[in-house]
């Protein structure tokens, strides 16, 4: 490493490809274009996880997601994390900042968008179509399945034909009731997608039920990409820098992206230059970067012609609904992925809105998350009636969420909080957001319908959060991609309309957000982007 | 005050008195209460980063009773108590949570509930399969998915 004359900024090498963030684009863009041979280097923010240290392996394993192991950045407070001003908005944004990024923290579901979800405009007459199809994904969606490792059944007649390449995780005592009820309404169940290995597969260990797999999986049965995608990217020659914050992206004289300035893991500011810059920090802190990278050649921030970067943000809002049955559930003894319901997926134009939504099926919870969310509901008293009341209620827990489709709103957006900075000083974000129309009809919708599920269950005391406030998850459509610079941030291949060697990979490239959970899709993007960069490496800047 | 500060002794004792009204001690299930010294002693080793707001709900909670919570009788005892769960906000419901996150992870408590006093990790839990002839009727149905 080589220093500048003032002694200021170390100066690094240059690198053909510099790739932000570590989680589930980054990955998997790194690992693609290992084999081009070229010098990959990945800056990511956080560092490497460690699972003898994740919440399941001590008895405070449920009072840790309350506090170091909150998927809110703004409870978990790490170092590697940033504030974010979500003051104005009835949604939290939730995320992971580490090697694995959100994977590391996801629930593990991993259903793919539909053939649908890319048609928007052309079928519903709304919002905007995609520049790709489901059919050009496919082959990116079956090696991404590959190497995560995706258990499932083939033969849903709910989505296109797919082969998971591991079994369906077992139906348990809550999958059975609730496939149950979904019989009795005769409505569309299938075992869910999820990249929790169900038997051992590529160095993982089969799933045992740790039952705690939202903050992170100890036995490594859940694909995060710290254990499946870094592997074999750094084997195959890809650098990865940890405990690395990017601030901004620098241009040159020509206006092509001449590299980054980061803060390394001692706070020492650095510069490090590159041929191509991949950005992979998703739907927030992607924004976040390209705002905090104006200049004046981009005053209001780079790749930002279209005015639209930072804009149409969309979460998902879910609509969670519960109850309590007689009998014992699996509560926090299983995967809490379960079952999907797609039958009120595609739009009917009878239920008063446009677009549809996936039914998440649940297995319940733990004890210390039962009493918690049901004190709180009134439905745990305090004093004399406590122990019966928490008896009837807990490892008794049936419940679903309509994860519901966000259309794109321009209001919707990411900017730079005026105040508000993260440990480095570099300015945060601050998010505006509220529910559009149309999906506010649609959760009303889904929670009437879980509703009757439950009733079919037979299941008491019933309970509603919608939308979830900590449920800020699928931070998607902030940078989208389209074939028209007036109306979009990067082109149908991911490179930037205004920025001809920058990338965008991550859920910021959402046109629409389907009503699934986005990870398998913004994946398989990345695989398609790197393949795409791979097919133009001669003339990739053109 | 700084929010690494432990509370102080009339804080300690409002505390274990609200959370034994919380969660009282019950022959009938054969379970300590929330102030059981044990649990109490759990709570305030491990408040940590709730400390700040514990001790915002505690001065509430001192502000409503006037007098250390024990000493009350029991008619006004519980009109505060049901008081500071009426105010509710962020602070009445991190000292819940703290009390509810402590008992429900003490070994007697967890045996009573019928569960194994240990983390999930190792041992994991064993998951029926069920029955998945259940999913006949879905299998039957055409595909339900848009071509586009």
């Amino acid at each position: 490493m080589l220093r500048d004359e003032r002694g200021e900024t170390g100066m690094n090498d240059p690198v053909d490809v510099l790739i932000i963030g570590a989680g589930a684009s980054g990955a998997a863009v790194a690992w693609s274009l290992a084999e081009t041979k070229m010098h990959i280097l990945c800056l990511e923010q956080g560092g490497w996880m460690n699972p003898a240290t994740y919440p399941s392996t001590g008895r405070d394993w449920e009072a840790r997601a309350f506090g170091d192991y909150s998927p809110s950045p703004n409870i978990r407070a790490w170092l590697e994390d940033y504030p974010i001003n979500d003051d104005n908005s009835p949604i939290r944004v939730v995320n992971f900042n580490g090697v694995g990024g959100g994977t590391v923290m996801y629930t593990a579901h991993f259903p793919r968008l539909h053939p649908s979800d890319f048609r928007v405009k052309s079928l519903d007459g709304v919002a905007a179509d995609w520049p790709v199809d489901y059919d050009t994904l496919v082959p990116f969606f079956e090696e991404n399945d590959r190497m995560m490792g995706v258990s499932g059944l083939a033969g849903d007649p709910g989505v296109p034909p797919r082969n998971p390449p591991m079994p369906p995780l077992p139906l348990g005592r809550s999958g059975t009731s609730l496939a149950q009820a979904m019989n009795r309404l005769g409505w569309h169940w299938w075992p869910s997608d999820t990249t929790v290995a169900t038997v051992d597969y590529e160095g993982r260990a089969r799933c045992i039920n740790l039952g705690h797999c939202t903050p992170a999986c100890a036995q490594g049965a859940k694909a995060s990409t710290d254990i499946t995608y870094w592997p074999v990217a750094r084997r195959a020659g890809v650098e990865l820098r940890t405990h690395c914050r990017v601030r901004e992206i620098t241009t040159n004289e020509y206006g092509m992206a001449a590299g980054v300035v980061y803060y390394d893991a001692d706070g020492k500011e650095q510069f490090q230059a590159a041929e191509v810059v991949v950005l992979a920090c998703n739907g927030v802190g992607t924004p976040r970067l390209l705002l905090n990278s104006a200049s004046a050649r981009f005053p209001n921030g780079l790749a930002n012609s279209s005015s639209l970067v930072g804009k149409n943000l969309m979460f998902h809002p879910y609509a969670q609904v519960y109850g309590y049955v007689n009998e014992q559930t699996d509560s926090n003894r299983a995967p809490p992925t379960c079952l999907w319901s797609k039958e009120f997926y595609e739009t009917d134009p009878s239920r008063g809105f446009v677009r549809g939504y996936t039914f998440q099926f649940g297995r319940g919870v733990g004890p210390v998350a039962e009493a918690v969310a049901s004190e709180a509901k009134g439905l745990l008293p305090w004093g004399e009636g406590h122990h019966a009341a928490f008896r009837r209620l807990n490892g008794h827990r049936l419940g679903l969420s309509a994860i519901c489709e966000d259309l794109p709103e321009e209001h919707n957006r990411v900017t730079l909080d005026p105040v508000l900075k993260d440990t480095n000083g570099i300015p945060a974000p601050r998010i505006d957001y509220r529910i559009g129309e149309n999906t506010a009809r649609m959760m009303e919708h889904g929670i009437a319908r879980a509703k009757e599920i439950l009733a079919a269950a037979e299941a008491t005391d019933i309970c509603v959060n919608s939308p979830i406030l900590y449920g800020g998850w699928h931070l998607l459509g902030t940078a989208r991609m389209g074939a028209d610079p007036a109306s979009s941030v990067v082109n149908e291949w991911g490179r930037s309309h205004d920025v001809k060697n920058l990338f965008i990979v991550d859920g910021s490239l959402f046109v629409t957000s389907g009503g699934v959970n986005p990870t398998s899709t913004i994946q398989a993007l990345a695989l398609y982007i790197a393949d795409q960069m791979k097919e133009r490496l001669a003339n990739l800047f053109d | 005050m700084s929010t690494d500060s432990p509370l102080t002794q009339a804080q300690s004792d409002d505390l274990r008195a609200i959370a034994g009204m919380i969660i009282p001690a019950s022959v009938e299930f054969d379970v300590p209460g929330a102030d059981d010294p044990v649990i109490h002693a759990d709570v305030v080793a491990t408040l940590g980063r709730d400390m700040a707001l514990v001790r915002e709900a505690l001065d509430q909670l001192a502000r409503l009773a006037g007098a250390p919570l024990v000493g009350l009788d029991p008619v006004r005892r519980e009109a505060v108590a049901m008081q500071l769960r009426a105010n509710g906000g962020a602070a009445v419901a991190t000292l819940i949570r703290v009390v509810l996150q402590c008992y429900y992870r003490d070994d007697r408590v967890v045996r009573s509930l019928g569960l194994e006093p240990r983390p999930p990790y190792p041992i994991g839990h064993v998951l029926e399969d069920g029955d998945w002839s259940l999913l006949d009727p879905v299998r039957a149905r055409s595909p339900m998915w848009r071509r586009a």
